[in-house]
């Protein structure tokens, strides 16, 4: 299924919930999505006979200035097509919906998204720092990060 | 009630059959700086808790800092066992990106050594498998034969373990006149040695009882997982990039997909993992002399590419097949020569994640299979 | 082998070795040392390949060691992030004395690649523990890591084992 009739597809059924579709060759087209819908949406991309996205190939968190952005690459192993989902949320409230519970591989994806980055996925079941310490201030993807002067006793920079 | 009666009805009151251990991060048999906490009920494990992070190199800040060609060398870091198969998505992203089209020689070299570092990365893998279950000569065996691998890459490149080979749209420099020979010299010893190792350890009875029916990963949870490469196709499903969407020239060789069939056991095994990676390696073999008896003999290794590489406004997402699993990277561009964020997507880091699913109720010996069957390096879980 | 050529002295008609007890422990214990292999990152790939057949490090008389208390020194093989910083220092101090420490790689030596950017790197084990031997190179070559072994193995070699602080000017 080509990215345009998914758009089609989602658009009848969840109407303005689906803001977007963006197509700019050699790009990738993507689907923008209000992030509020995003766990329906993901439900139904996954359970529907003609999306079957069972994979999920990534899930990124992205620093876009004012907001944050969380991206969706997903793959159908029956069906053989993939699309890009794209929800953004301002950086003051970044609250996803987590899809943890659709596919399972999103959880660590999800931890990292929120170590990084600093996107808090709602329904997570255990949503802590993933790769750096525990006790890590900030989030170092974030494009107005500054590292810290020491850590533990040991100079950063 | 006397004192002795209390005491007792205080010990059995006590959880005392379960036990928190820690593995790692310094241990010999998690493949690198991988902690995992366990909780054991005996020797039956009942939780498993990875924790990561220990080698979390900022490799993602590094790229929003770096020009596109200065990346090339910290993505041969992540996975620094198969470092030339690393560098294939990102350039191939980034030549989507600016629409080059690569020279007919320069893809049959990138698949030549594509191949030969997979070859040198499923040899890491078993030995260091066949380490973990206690079968210490396989390791010799495969170390051997991998340095007479990489003595060809070093030719190629310059380096042993990091080639920084891969350049957008083309490649650092052109093969050796002596390259072909060496090529089919090195198949004729992999060949030989993979036919040791299958009667050494592969097919060893002790080797089958330690491996067979452990840690058995079912297709749908490898699915939901989104496991890759032999991890994936140990499960039984047959699904390879090089085959399901032929990326580069793949779709001019003839190869096979191995797949674990539960030979010995069920579907999905410990043992199945491993015998996709011997099976690979012999169908790498048959790709590479296909490669060599094809491969125009002259020809340019670099294509037209601008001085200042700086794509246009857009993003992509590539993902080619590793050997651990397909790799994908995630190049945002905001049109100046740094991108504005690079995802990588870990096969390891995927694959590392169905740990604590498929390990429960075995036994904690196993366990230290089951890590090693995954195949992970964790410079490319932690990035 | 300072001590072993000793034998082909001509005033000792052979099979005699003259020499201080110090020399001879400290031969004894440069031949012979214990390591814990610290292995983190991509060096550690190199080293593995070091312990193989084509170069086989245990010609130095070396053992592997899993345990910090078995061993005469550590090599510390990769990028020492912060996570891992604390956990390098506790197992140095298990470690008896005498003790050493080889710093393998240009991430352990300062940082390496990740200097600038890395906010999670430490840069240079140095910072943390006492370095005795740096081998450079990213990652080094087998040859680098042999004579970063022979370098080890001279220092031991020169080692003051007895009246060592009248020696060094500390009384």
């Amino acid at each position: 299924m080509l990215p345009n009739e998914i758009f089609e597809k989602l658009r009848s059924v969840y109407s303005d919930q689906i803001i977007e579709l963006i197509e700019n060759h050699p790009s990738d087209s993507f689907i923008t999505v209000n992030a509020s819908a995003l766990f329906e949406i993901c439900h139904s991309l996954r359970d529907e006979a003609f999306f079957m996205f069972d994979y999920l190939m990534s899930l990124t968190g992205m620093d876009l200035g004012e907001n944050l952005g969380v991206v969706y690459h997903l793959y159908s192993m029956q069906l053989k097509h993939k699309i890009v989902i794209k929800a953004f949320v301002p950086k003051e409230q970044p609250k996803v919906p987590s899809v943890e519970r659709i596919w399972r591989t999103a959880d660590w994806h999800e931890r990292e998204a929120y170590d990084l980055i600093g996107v808090n996925f709602e329904g997570h079941h255990n949503l802590i720092r993933i790769l750096l310490p525990y006790d890590w201030e900030g989030y170092p993807l974030r494009k107005d990060y500054t590292a810290p002067e020491m850590y533990h006793g040991m100079k950063v920079s | 009630m006397s004192e002795k009666k209390r005491l007792d009805l205080e010990y059995s009151q006590l959880d005392s059959d379960r036990m928190r251990l820690n593995v790692g991060p310094q241990h010999p048999s998690t493949h690198g700086v991988l902690r995992l906490e366990v909780e054991i009920d005996g020797e039956i494990v009942t939780e498993v808790i990875p924790h990561l992070g220990y080698l979390h190199r900022s490799f993602e800040k590094h790229c929003e800092k770096m020009t596109y060609p200065q990346i090339i060398p910290y993505i041969d870091r992540m996975d620094y066992i198969s470092a030339m198969n690393n560098e294939w998505p990102y350039v191939m992203a980034l030549e989507k990106m600016l629409d080059i089209k690569v020279p007919e020689k320069v893809e049959y070299i990138r698949v030549i050594v594509a191949e030969l570092n997979r070859i040198a990365n499923h040899q890491i893998a078993v030995a260091t498998f066949g380490l973990d279950a206690g079968a210490f000569t396989p390791f010799l065996f495969f170390f051997r034969d991998r340095e007479y691998i990489i003595w060809i890459l070093e030719k190629l490149s310059g380096a042993r373990l990091l080639y920084n080979y891969f350049r957008v749209g083309g490649l650092a420099g052109d093969t050796y006149p002596s390259f072909k020979e060496e090529c089919l010299n090195v198949i004729e010893k992999v060949r030989k040695t993979n036919a040791e190792v299958m009667d050494l350890l592969i097919y060893n009875r002790i080797f089958i009882q330690r491996t067979a029916n452990v840690g058995i990963l079912t297709p749908e949870v490898a699915v939901n997982y989104a496991c890759s490469g032999p991890v994936l196709r140990g499960s039984g499903l047959r699904y390879d990039l090089r085959k399901d969407e032929p990326y580069s020239i793949y779709d001019r060789f003839d190869f096979e997909v191995p797949v674990g069939k539960g030979e010995v056991g069920f579907v999905g095994d410990c043992w199945d993992r491993n015998i996709v990676r011997m099976q690979e390696m012999e169908q790498s073999c048959r790709i590479i002399e296909q490669a060599l008896a094809q491969m125009p003999e002259t020809g340019d290794v670099k294509a037209n590419v601008p001085k200042r590489i700086k794509p246009p406004k857009g993003e992509v997402y590539m993902r080619t097949e590793n050997p651990k699993g397909d790799l994908g990277f995630y190049i945002v561009s905001n049109g100046t020569d740094k991108p504005e964020r690079l995802k990588a997507r870990g096969t390891s880091f995927v694959n590392l994640s169905v740990i604590p699913e498929i390990s429960k109720g075995y036994m904690f010996a196993d366990l230290i299979l089951i890590l090693g069957s995954i195949d992970i390096v964790l410079g490319e879980v932690d990035r | 082998m300072g001590l072993l050529n000793k034998l082909d002295d001509p005033y000792d008609g052979g099979g005699i070795i003259l020499g201080k007890v110090e020399e001879l422990l400290n031969w004894g214990r440069s031949k012979s040392d214990w390591y814990l292999h610290f292995g983190l990152a991509c060096c550690a790939i190199e080293f593995m390949a070091m312990n193989a057949s084509h170069f086989d490090f245990m010609r130095f008389g070396t053992i592997p060691r899993t345990s910090p208390r078995q061993a005469d020194f550590i090599m510390v093989t990769g990028t020492v992030t912060f996570k891992m910083a604390d956990r390098i220092k506790v197992l140095y101090e298990q470690m008896a004395e005498p003790k050493y420490v080889i710093s393998v790689g240009s991430c352990s030596n300062c940082g390496g690649p990740y200097w600038e950017h890395g906010y999670h790197v430490l840069k240079g084990v140095d910072k943390i523990i006492p370095v005795d031997v740096y081998i450079p190179g990213c990652p080094p070559r087998p040859e680098a890591f042999e004579e970063g072994m022979m370098k080890l193995q001279e220092k031991i070699s020169h080692q003051a084992i007895f009246n060592k602080r009248k020696r060094l000017g500390i009384e």
